[in-house]
């Protein structure tokens, strides 16, 4: 049978006029974490959170005609090539929105590049309070800070443990380390808890004899540490290998698997605060942890920080009525109000920062347990 | 009290460890082998395979991995130094391309290792400690301390009284000279090297136990510190690297003790530094005899 030509013509009109409506347009959002260098350990994590989230968000129509594409960059831990990294994928990679970087430290120096570019950047795990959100109105903050976190978990091990005396250890040369450090010690001073020695470390360091036998002499009720993972570890250890049998409570960097690898036995009983309740029910929580063990990947707070860190830009796109550009984004984050995540239901401060509910852990048989 | 004086000499016998090796190729033949801390890196993780794939035990990857870091450090010798030997600046130059192979070798265990933190599988090296008064002291400590005096006792002896100690000297005071006398000087300087890089390698092994952390820049670390210990202690001096290790490793325990642990760099450098003012030549270095 032959087709009159004229409707072949209407046909491939016809065609030609559906063509921007079928097919789907690609909104990129960079993603920058330390895959190498000293918080490598995060990054993995962050990195396999983030792929999940691109995966389930294009695979379930939430956004339709929309093609979520993560450009993935390695910051490798240290300012310059996070600057650089951002400067590329803001301005030659033109994408809509970022995520990251994994440390504060380093958020600090970037973020800037991104506001003044006024590209949105949600951090998805840096945690130093009074800070990063300050940059600018386009840096929005998945993660809970120190300051959010810290308070409420001292407190919770306040009244389990019942310490009245604490001493405690940081590094001094490290914004986030640092950051934990103050709102421990203000946390302390609220609850009434002497605090009867501080001691510092650089964070190269990988000997901490000198200091926790200072420490240990005190006779504290409680030690409490902020470090990173690499120094926890050999905290840890140095600390039971020297007799002490008090209970340890850490920072935010001891929020890792990673952690009890390196301590091993030294880990059981260690207390952390944690943003995310990986005990918690809910079904959203539940099937996160089910589909990274699928691919292979225990999650940790990271991982989960950085799929929200997705989840939150993609319901963005949807609240701005399914547009990717840089202000719809940016205006879509005010507009995100208790979505489920396997945080719990998100929602943003008036100051840009996450809020969510939080929790603590406790190692036990060499593994987070939240502490009932 | 006690327990800062045991961590003081145990940190001083890894300065002092790490130094040895360094000061014979530095403090003796006067090259500067920046590529040093590097194969105190590699020589970890090459402990480490040995241990994790092979399933060797402690005591026989030991040995092989120190062997591994002599035969490294020939190859270090070889690739950065030899080629510019004669050169007017070979000082300098060799310095840079030392320093360029360090790097290529970091580089090179940050792809084959990755750049997260590893340790040693628990229980390779058996975790006993001992009880001296109000100090707790592991047997690996002890065993750390006593290697560091035993490495110094061995290259004392090797300087002094050895046809090949006796030929480094040689080479040390005049290459020309030496090579007239018959010594081959090439192969002189290639088995320091030798010595140097197993020396270098065994600190590397005992600091990734030690402290259960390896990790592609964990000589970066010690390499300043070696550096400083081995001036500290008077250029080519033996002894001297040994005690100014302890020396620094005790200053800094007592800093963070008593002072604060924030100061404790600026003080242990500070002290370095007046020694060095009140004193040019180190604390054991030998006087500058050689001025013609």
């Amino acid at each position: 049978m032959r087709l009159p030509l004229h409707s072949l013509a209407v046909a491939a009109i016809a065609l030609l006029a559906a063509r921007p409506a079928a097919a789907t347009e690609t909104i990129k959002i960079g993603a920058v974490f330390s895959l190498t260098g000293n918080a490598a350990a995060y990054g993995a994590q962050q990195r396999a959170g983030v792929q999940l989230a691109a995966d389930e968000i294009n695979k379930s129509g939430k956004l339709p005609g929309i093609t979520l594409e993560v450009v993935l960059e390695d910051d490798g831990t240290s300012p310059q090539q996070g600057i650089s990294v951002f400067d590329r994928l803001i301005n030659m990679t033109k994408v809509s929105a970022l995520i990251g970087p994994t440390l504060s430290t380093l958020a600090e120096a970037a973020d800037p590049r991104a506001q003044a570019q006024r590209t949105p950047v949600v951090a998805v795990s840096n945690t130093k309070p009074n800070a990063i959100t300050t940059i600018g109105d386009y840096i929005w903050r998945v993660s809970l800070t120190e300051a959010q976190v810290i308070p409420s978990a001292i407190e919770i091990a306040r009244r389990k443990l019942g310490f009245k005396t604490a001493a405690l250890l940081y590094g001094n040369d490290d914004a986030f380390t640092k950051a934990g450090f103050d709102v421990m010690k203000s946390s302390l001073e609220k609850s009434g808890v002497q605090i009867l020695g501080i001691q510092t470390f650089a964070t190269k360091d990988r000997d901490f004899n000198a200091q926790l036998t200072a420490l240990k002499n005190l006779k504290p009720d409680v030690l409490l540490v902020s470090a990173l993972v690499e120094q926890a570890g050999s905290i840890a250890l140095q600390a039971r290998q020297l007799g002490y049998t008090g209970p340890i409570m850490g920072g935010n960097g001891f929020n890792s698997t990673k952690f009890i690898q390196l301590a091993g036995p030294a880990a059981e009983g260690v207390l952390v605060g944690t943003a995310w309740n990986r005990a918690s029910t809910d079904p959203v929580n539940v099937a996160f942890i089910a589909a990274m063990k699928a691919r292979g990947t225990d999650p940790d707070q990271f991982a989960a920080q950085a799929y929200t860190g997705l989840l939150v830009v993609a319901d963005a796109i949807q609240q701005a009525g399914m547009k990717g550009g840089r202000d719809d984004i940016k205006a879509g984050f005010a507009k995100v109000k208790d979505l489920p995540t396997p945080l719990g239901k998100f929602s943003f401060l008036p100051s840009r920062d996450g809020n969510h509910p939080a929790a603590v852990q406790i190692v036990k048989g060499g593994k987070f347990e939240i502490l009932q | 009290m006690g327990q800062q004086i045991v961590n003081g000499l145990f940190l001083g016998s890894i300065y002092a460890l790490f130094a040895l090796g360094y000061t014979l190729v530095f403090g003796v033949l006067d090259i500067l082998n920046l590529a040093h801390q590097a194969v105190f890196m590699l020589c970890a993780y090459v402990a480490l395979a040995l241990v994790l794939h092979l399933h060797l035990p402690m005591l026989l990857a030991f040995p092989v991995s120190v062997a591994a870091g002599g035969v490294l450090g020939v190859l270090v010798e070889r690739v950065a130094f030899r080629p510019l030997r004669g050169r007017s600046d070979s000082n300098i130059s060799g310095l840079i391309s030392s320093i360029a192979l360090a790097t290529v070798l970091e580089a090179l265990a940050l792809q084959l290792f990755g750049p997260d933190v590893e340790r040693f599988p628990f229980g390779v090296v058996p975790d006993r400690s001992l009880r001296l008064g109000d100090a707790v002291v592991s047997e690996l400590q002890v065993v750390i301390i006593a290697i560091a005096l035993a490495m110094l006792a061995a290259l004392t002896y090797l300087l002094r009284r050895t046809v090949l100690g006796r030929r480094i000297r040689a080479v040390a005071e005049s290459p020309a000279a030496a090579r007239i006398l018959g010594i081959n000087v090439d192969r002189v300087i290639a088995s320091s090297f030798f010595v140097s890089s197993a020396l270098g390698g065994a600190a590397g092994i005992l600091f990734g136990l030690a402290f259960n952390s390896v990790s592609p820049d964990m000589g970066r670390t010690v390499e300043l510190k070696g550096l400083a210990v081995i001036i500290l202690g008077g250029m080519g001096s033996m002894p001297g690297a040994a005690v100014a290790g302890f020396a620094l490793g005790l200053l800094e325990v007592f800093t963070v003790a008593k002072i604060g642990s924030s100061y404790r760099d600026a003080i242990a450098f500070g002290v370095l530094f007046l020694v060095l003012v009140v004193r040019p030549r180190g604390l054991l270095g030998p006087a500058a005899l050689r001025e013609a």
